[in-house]
């Protein structure tokens, strides 16, 4: 089974004429196949880093990124095939998808590149990855980016990902920047494509909700600094450092009822009960 | 930006995916466009009037230019002793020069020095800029910073007194060493803009995902980025024919270059020389008229891309007609909102 | 004030920088190509050139073969520090450098007071036009881009012909009258303004279209953004939100387009300089061509470079005091 870890993995930037800035301090966690891992943390808490330090988009000042045991190539053949194990699905779907180009060939050339089927059944496999993210292959396909909304490509998004059938997935904050409503069914759909994949997904998230609702493990991260880590419902419910009780209290819940200044009427009892 | 998920929902709810299967309302699909296809539409920034006029215009020089032979009336040399300083008539369109040369002929002729001149400089230029710019933007580190350096030393010292300098060290410099040294005078420009607009580019997640994908860097870059760029690369090459348009004339005129090369630069250069001014008005100002209707024209084209690549100055003025018809001003502070039955409240 | 230390250093390096190529440039280009012409004048007047005059016009050329390039290089570095720029041909042997300096002020004055006056008016009719967009005022760019594409010298030379010989308004040529000494006295500087009328009134009216759709462009976008309609909802009155909120912002990116724009203006000024016969650097340059006198034309060519990078620091500076982000980013 596939395994990629993190081990101790420190990473620091150096900034012209500044201090130098700690974007990862000590990390490790293990990614499993079949398993899904949360990250948590507010913007600057080191998640974005450790999705570049993955994709080999960056490389860590300290510590070994391991897949199997091995530490993870960094060039030729071996690179090629760690890429096309781990694929990435940006947080915004506007730019994650090159304008110029129509969704027929943003899906062709990942499965070009890794081979992945012979060349003759290229059309029918970029059916099968629309279909497969749910999308109406035929109004879709020679489109470009710019006629599709939000939610659509993103969905493209996720089936250009997954083009080179990949054992892992890294999700960096994928419903961030979509409309509310239509969050829950993108997500639905990686859960589902992850269940019948066999997928280990990194879910990179600021939403604690969206969290737990996902991921079977909860990583919470803050200035660089793993603080809490352990499956999803222990870490919600009982959550052991201070940092993430403050995330979990600044979650909007709307069973909590809001003690009413004078002079404000109680919403409930104004609107006649209804809450 | 919401989904257009209008037709065909199943049931709709908490907890039900809204979206089980996205089928959208959708226009019918496209006809598939191959590679070439796309490509020709993307020159749809040549498609609104200011360009299309623009390119008319330089259509029609281009025209004269090929079909020079056919269109004028003598050689442009040929000497007519009857005829000296002859104003515009039917024999001579434009008149005649102090030897009795035709200066509608001359002016046909001199097209074809400017324009074979001003597009080879243009297009060496553009590709000198495309590729400094380009890599400058790409790479990091010392090299962008020293291929930036070098734009910008190119960009500070003056065009003017270097391409004199230059040109005067040659006795009768060919066609393509003169358009080569406005081409090394004029592509820093592009290539300052194209830097920074590949550097941009480059951190676009659409080209971070490209490279996890594995494309190599050859078609990272002309694949994935150059259609990005094409609007860009089209502007900077019809600003670096415009400066070589100039620059020539103006060295012609200066009598740096020889006047084996006929241009409309040099058909002024003779007027000056030989006494033309005030008087003959018809010799010296049919030439830098077509100068400067050249010029206007590729300007034109210009605005036209601007136009199309920056969409605000297109309809900034359009919407302010177009509220001022209604009595409303744009520049007003107060938001005027009007009722339905009278104008502006 | 707060004065951006770095980033004034990193100009300063940048502008040293392109000084040593220039100077390099200057010291290559006679070595690429044939010296003919300098030897033969050397032959010419072999017995009449002080011996000093002679090594230095050797060292500038290159014509001391026998010393190896990199010989040649140093003791061309010698020549410049000393201030020697070589003896002009064509003035009787006198120094390069006196000669320079007495066409210098012309162009200087000339130049400098058109393109302050046409980034002045470009820049506020700019903003105007940009502020008023949709009104009659927009005809006002078509025509302006008409004339910037015009040729300089062809724009002067119609000038002359219809003001100065048809209608006698101004002088046609050089920059005072024919017999006049230059002092300071108001019947000389009465002189100076009118021959200057022309020449300036043309670079202004080329030069200006550049400045006005630039300003126009960046005030459209300016306009769009959302500080300038809370702005103006606050109820501030028009002319503030107009003047210190748009064109304010505006301006910055003209301020570096004038930086790059002052190696155009000195080209437009040279050419200008040759219509008019006005005794500044650029005719001097365009004689010393004809004449075929190369130290003066290689004297010319880095005093020229030496002013536009002068020129430049000057705009460098004046942008890193109005932008706050000058001193953080990259320049």
């Amino acid at each position: 089974m596939t395994a990629l870890e993190f081990r101790n993995v420190t990473k620091r930037y150096r900034v012209r004429g500044a201090q130098p800035i700690l974007a990862l301090d000590d990390v490790s966690f293990t990614l499993r196949e079949r398993q899904t891992i949360a990250l948590v943390g507010q913007s600057g808490s080191g998640k974005s880093t450790i999705a570049k330090i993955l994709t080999q988009l960056e490389t860590p000042t300290s510590g070994q990124v391991l897949l199997d045991g091995k530490p993870i190539p960094t060039r030729g053949r071996g690179l090629r095939a760690y890429r096309q194990q781990l694929r990435m699905v940006f947080q915004d779907p506007f730019a994650s998808l090159n304008p110029y180009h129509s969704i027929r060939y943003h899906l062709e050339r990942p499965l070009r590149l890794d081979d992945v089927v012979p060349a003759a059944e290229t059309d029918a496999e970029v059916r099968r990855l629309l279909e497969r993210v749910r999308l109406d292959a035929d109004a879709v396909i020679d489109r470009r980016p710019h006629e599709l909304s939000g939610g659509q490509r993103q969905r493209v998004a996720i089936a250009r990902a997954l083009a080179s059938r990949p054992k892992l997935l890294v999700a960096d904050e994928p419903v961030s920047m979509l409309d509310v409503s239509i969050r829950v069914g993108v997500l639905n759909l990686l859960a589902e494509l992850q269940r019948d994949e066999g997928l280990g997904v990194l879910y990179i998230t600021h939403d604690l909700a969206t969290a737990r609702h996902f991921s079977d493990e909860i990583m919470v991260l803050h200035h660089g600094r793993v603080v809490e880590q352990g499956a999803a419902d222990d870490v919600i419910l009982t959550p052991q450092h201070e940092y993430t009780r403050a995330l979990r209290a600044a979650s909007p819940d709307p069973e909590k009822h809001f003690a009413s200044a004078p002079g404000i009427p109680d919403v409930r009892t104004a609107n006649g009960g209804a809450a | 930006m919401t989904d257009t998920a209008a037709a065909d929902m199943p049931a709709t709810g908490i907890g039900v995916p809204e979206t089980a299967t996205v089928r959208t309302a959708m226009a019918e699909p496209p006809r598939r466009k191959s590679f070439w296809g796309q490509l020709a539409a993307s020159f749809a920034m040549f498609r609104n009037p200011k360009s299309l006029a623009g390119l008319i215009i330089i259509g029609v020089f281009v025209l004269v230019a090929v079909f020079g032979d056919l269109i004028a009336p003598f050689g442009p040399l040929d000497k007519d002793y009857q005829a000296l300083r002859q104003g515009p008539s039917p024999a001579h369109l434009l008149g005649t020069t102090h030897m009795g040369e035709d200066i509608f002929s001359q002016i046909v002729f001199g097209t074809r020095g400017v324009l074979v001149v001003g597009f080879l400089a243009g297009i060496m230029g553009t590709f000198i800029a495309v590729i400094v710019g380009v890599i400058a933007g790409y790479t990091r580190g010392w090299k962008s910073e020293s291929l930036s350096a070098l734009t910008n030393v190119f960009l500070v010292i003056p065009g003017l007194p270097l391409i004199i300098i230059v040109a005067s060290q040659f006795e009768d410099p060919p066609l393509w060493v003169i358009a080569l040294t406005l081409a090394v005078t004029g592509w820093a420009w592009g290539a300052r803009v194209l830097r920074a607009q590949t550097m941009s580019l480059r951190n676009r997640d659409f080209i971070q995902a490209a490279r996890a994908n594995g494309e190599s860097l050859p078609r990272l870059i002309f694949v994935e980025m150059l259609p990005n760029l094409l609007a860009i690369i089209a502007s900077s090459f019809v600003g670096t024919v415009t400066a070589a348009v100039l620059g020539l004339t103006t060295l012609a005129f200066i009598g740096v270059i020889p006047i084996s090369n006929l241009n409309w630069g040099t058909i002024l250069f003779w007027a000056q020389s030989n006494g033309a001014f005030p008087n003959y008005w018809w010799w010296y100002v049919p030439a830098g008229l077509c100068i400067a209707i050249l010029g206007v024209a590729l300007s034109l084209v210009n605005f036209g891309i601007d136009e199309y690549v920056n969409p605000r100055l297109r309809s900034a003025g359009e919407r302010a007609r177009a509220m001022k018809k209604r009595g409303l001003s744009v520049t007003q502070a107060v938001t005027a909102v009007r009722t339905p039955s009278e104008g502006a409240s | 004030m707060n004065i951006p230390f770095r980033f004034i250093l990193n100009r300063a390096v940048f502008y040293l920088f392109t000084l040593w190529a220039a100077i390099t440039i200057n010291f290559l280009v006679p070595r690429m190509m044939k010296g003919d012409p300098v030897t033969a004048y050397m032959a010419k007047y072999r017995g009449q050139i002080s011996p000093e005059a002679e090594a230095a016009i050797r060292a500038l050329f290159g014509l001391d073969k026998d010393k190896s390039l990199w010989q040649q290089y140093l003791d061309y570095w010698g020549l410049l520090l000393r201030g020697d720029l070589g003896a002009s041909f064509s003035n009787g042997l006198s120094p390069v450098g006196d000669v320079i300096a007495t066409a210098l002020p012309w162009t200087l004055g000339l130049v400098g007071l058109a393109t302050v006056l046409s980034f002045l008016i470009g820049t506020v009719t700019g903003a105007v036009i940009g502020w008023n967009r949709g009104s009659r005022a927009d005809i006002i760019v078509p025509i302006t881009t008409f004339f910037s594409t015009v040729p300089y010298f062809w724009l002067g030379l119609i000038a002359i012909a219809v003001f100065a010989s048809t209608l006698g308004w101004f002088p046609a040529s050089h920059a005072y009258d024919k017999g006049s000494a230059p002092e300071w006295s108001l019947d000389f500087i009465g002189q100076v303004v009118a021959h200057g009328a022309l020449p300036l009134i043309t670079i202004l009216i080329a030069s200006l279209g550049g400045w006005i759709l630039g300003m126009r462009n960046m005030m459209l976008t300016v306009l769009d953004e959302d500080y300038i309609t809370v702005a103006q909802a606050k109820g501030m009155p028009t002319r503030r939100v107009l003047w210190r909120y748009a064109a304010r912002n505006a301006v910055l990116p003209q301020l570096s387009s004038f930086a790059l724009s002052i190696g155009f203006i000195v080209s437009g000024t040279i050419v200008m300089e040759m219509v008019f016969s006005y005794p500044g650097v650029g005719k001097m340059l365009l004689d010393a061509t004809s004449a075929k006198d190369y130290p003066l034309m290689q004297g010319l060519f880095l005093i020229i470079t030496l002013a536009v990078l002068c020129a430049n620091i000057l705009a460098d500076i004046a942008h890193a005091i109005l932008d706050p982000r000058t001193r953080q980013s990259e320049a």
